[in-house]
């Protein structure tokens, strides 16, 4: 398991002292994560990084999680496409079966914790139980344009916490309590991250039939419409015209994903008859996903909506000069002409690409710029500061707190 | 070399932390940035004017305030941006008087550019109000003459650094940074202290001024 000091050498000893005097006004309080999975979904995976870092640093931190059947399940599933802006009918049936699932859990699950940390929707009427205790519902989902009704039903439950946290400024509604933003963050010591040898990174492109020594554009994000992979060749093409470079488009697609089938085909189908349009479906396999990205020379995310757009990070964490959509949390990461270049259209993701690949000093230094901008901003460290911070609030309403 | 001078009193480095608290205000018009501007949280303008210091830390030199860099990247009124981001923080010795000045270049603009007022911005790229909610903690380090202030200069987080040079004088209006008043009042050293308050702490990356902050120092030793 890693080790909080592991992260020194990649932040400093300061910021660890921080963290650590942090958890020191953290002694005696009990924090309660809940969700509703431990593994799968982005949610799982960084409370399996953080509980432990937590409890490193002295921060008495408990997991717990709701149980609920297939048909519960089905109902969240739903509530989580609508609030991002899907069309599908939601009825009082599912709201039942929503309420029939939470009751039981309210009535089973302890809900111990001086901090009682609730992460979705999955278990957010747990809130009724409240005691005495500190209430936080953590939001990991982009609730800019929320189906209204289901809306409304939440948040009749997140009026009763404390404080409401979002990742992105623009995901905020209007509520009556705190609310505090606080982005996600990647884990600089992931495989997904990690530097590599580059024997490693060169048997990847070879395995692939990638050459290293003509320019790589490269797309990671799952065949999925709103991550526009139609728009990326289309933007590989107009480039192609003046530069001769290579197109990578990876990513996974669920297997219970019907239209991540039908899109991948239509991908294939766009890409047919050009060697250079490499379209890979990777399985989860993080250190090729890793090596792609090191091995490329500029580094696209052309989404068209992003919960957050943690590639962004990881591209921008090896360094590398980034074009990317201006949508959800990308311009917290991209500060245009800094540490990379937002566009809008395909037009524009074009341009920039070719103003890359032609100045390689430039995309140097945006990519320089951006791994600071990583380090400082949105790696794990950042994250576990903010949780504590975010703790301390609870029990300090002023803006100045002198701890 | 002469002896240096140990204080009684040490100086005591705290370090400042921050969490980003969304106020649910939001603008799409230079008009509505103007009139938030006027009633947000001290704490709002604070944050607005200061968080570009912090996040892109290795800008340099002069990065511009969230203001600036909407009104200007967003709006396209580049003039207006321009002199938002020119204005002399460091002339303020307080938020009010910061808020005020950032409402008179707006207005001012606005008299001359009424067109300016007609523009708005998509609903993605709005200007979001958000407040700085400071955590000063005291750490373990301190210093009882300059040789250990400068050591400590070299190891402390630049946070600490921040909180001592920014936040202390506008924030808390302290009228001078912390570092030049115990200079002062401690090792009565009034050359010293004010060739480091003389400093525009805007104009430098932090790194830099961490850098210049050992140099001066270290010049006196």
């Amino acid at each position: 398991m890693i080790q909080i000091d592991e992260y020194t050498p990649i932040v400093g000893q300061s910021v660890i002292d921080d963290l650590k005097l942090l958890a020191e006004k953290l002694k005696g309080r009990t924090v309660q994560h809940i969700n509703s999975t431990s593994v799968g979904g982005g949610v799982a995976e960084i409370l399996n990084r953080m509980v432990p870092l937590l409890r490193e640093l002295g921060v008495d931190t408990k997991w717990d999680l709701i149980k609920g059947g297939e048909q519960f399940f089905e109902v969240t599933k739903k509530f989580h496409n609508v609030l991002h802006g899907r069309k599908e009918e939601v009825s009082q049936r599912d709201f039942d079966i929503f309420m029939e699932t939470s009751s039981k859990n309210i009535e089973e699950i302890n809900t111990y914790g001086d901090i009682v940390f609730v992460h979705d929707p999955q278990p957010i009427a747990l809130v009724k139980k409240r005691g005495n205790n500190k209430w936080i519902w953590r939001c990991h989902i982009d609730v800019s344009n929320p189906h209204q009704k289901v809306w409304d039903f939440l948040k009749d439950f997140i009026i009763q916490y404390d404080s409401a946290v979002f990742s992105a400024p623009g995901f905020s509604q209007k509520l009556p309590i705190r609310q505090f933003l606080i982005s996600p963050s990647i884990d600089p010591l992931s495989d997904k991250n990690k530097d590599l040898p580059q024997e490693t990174i060169d048997a990847v492109l070879n395995k692939y039939g990638i050459v290293p020594d003509k320019p790589i554009i490269t797309q990671i994000s799952r065949f999925d419409r709103l991550k526009d992979p139609l728009g990326v060749i289309e933007a590989y093409r107009q480039v192609k015209r003046y530069i001769d470079c290579q197109l990578i488009l990876a990513g996974g697609a669920a297997s219970d994903d019907p239209e991540g089938i039908q899109v991948l085909e239509e991908v294939m189908a766009r890409a047919k008859g050009d060697p250079d349009a490499h379209i890979l479906l990777l399985p989860q396999n993080d250190i090729e996903v890793n090596a792609l990205q090191r091995a490329s020379t500029v580094i696209l995310q052309k989404s068209l909506k992003e919960g957050f757009g943690l590639t962004v990070a990881e591209a921008l964490w090896k360094a590398k000069p980034v074009v990317a959509s201006h949508v959800g949390g990308i311009p917290l990461q991209v500060k245009h002409k800094y540490s990379g270049l937002l566009c809008r259209s395909v037009e524009g993701a074009a341009f920039a690409i070719k103003q890359l690949l032609n100045s390689p000093e430039y995309s140097r230094r945006l990519g320089e710029n951006g791994k600071e901008h990583i380090r400082n901003n949105f790696l794990l460290t950042r994250h576990l500061r903010d949780y504590m911070l975010l703790f301390l609030s609870l029990y300090h309403p002023e803006d100045v707190v002198n701890l | 070399m002469a002896e240096l001078i140990r204080a009684k009193e040490p100086f005591r480095f705290s370090t400042r932390l921050h969490l980003s608290e969304l106020t649910g205000m939001r603008a799409a018009t230079l008009g509505q940035l103007l009139e938030l501007i006027k009633v947000v949280p001290g704490a709002s303008i604070y944050h607005h004017t200061h968080r570009f210091l912090q996040q892109h830390q290795y800008l340099s030199p002069e990065p511009p305030n969230d203001f600036a860099f909407w009104v200007g990247g967003i709006l396209g009124e580049n003039e207006l941006a321009e002199r938002l981001a020119s204005i002399d923080t460091i002339q303020y010795s307080s938020i009010r008087e910061l808020r005020e000045k950032i409402v008179a270049t707006i207005e001012e603009y606005l008299e001359g550019n009424a067109m300016a007022k007609l523009k708005f911005s998509r609903s993605e790229e709005e200007f979001h109000f958000i407040k700085s909610v400071s955590f000063i903690l005291p750490t373990n380090y301190q210093a009882y003459d300059l040789k250990e202030f400068a050591e400590v200069l070299k190891k402390i987080t630049i946070d600490s650094i921040y909180f001592h040079v920014f936040e202390s004088r506008l924030r808390l209006e302290k009228k001078t940074n912390d570092f030049s008043y115990w200079v002062e009042t401690s090792l009565g050293d009034g050359k010293l202290a004010n060739e480091i308050a003389k400093l525009d702490p805007y104009t430098y990356t932090l790194e830099n001024l961490r850098k210049t902050l050992i140099r001066i120092i270290e010049k006196r030793i």
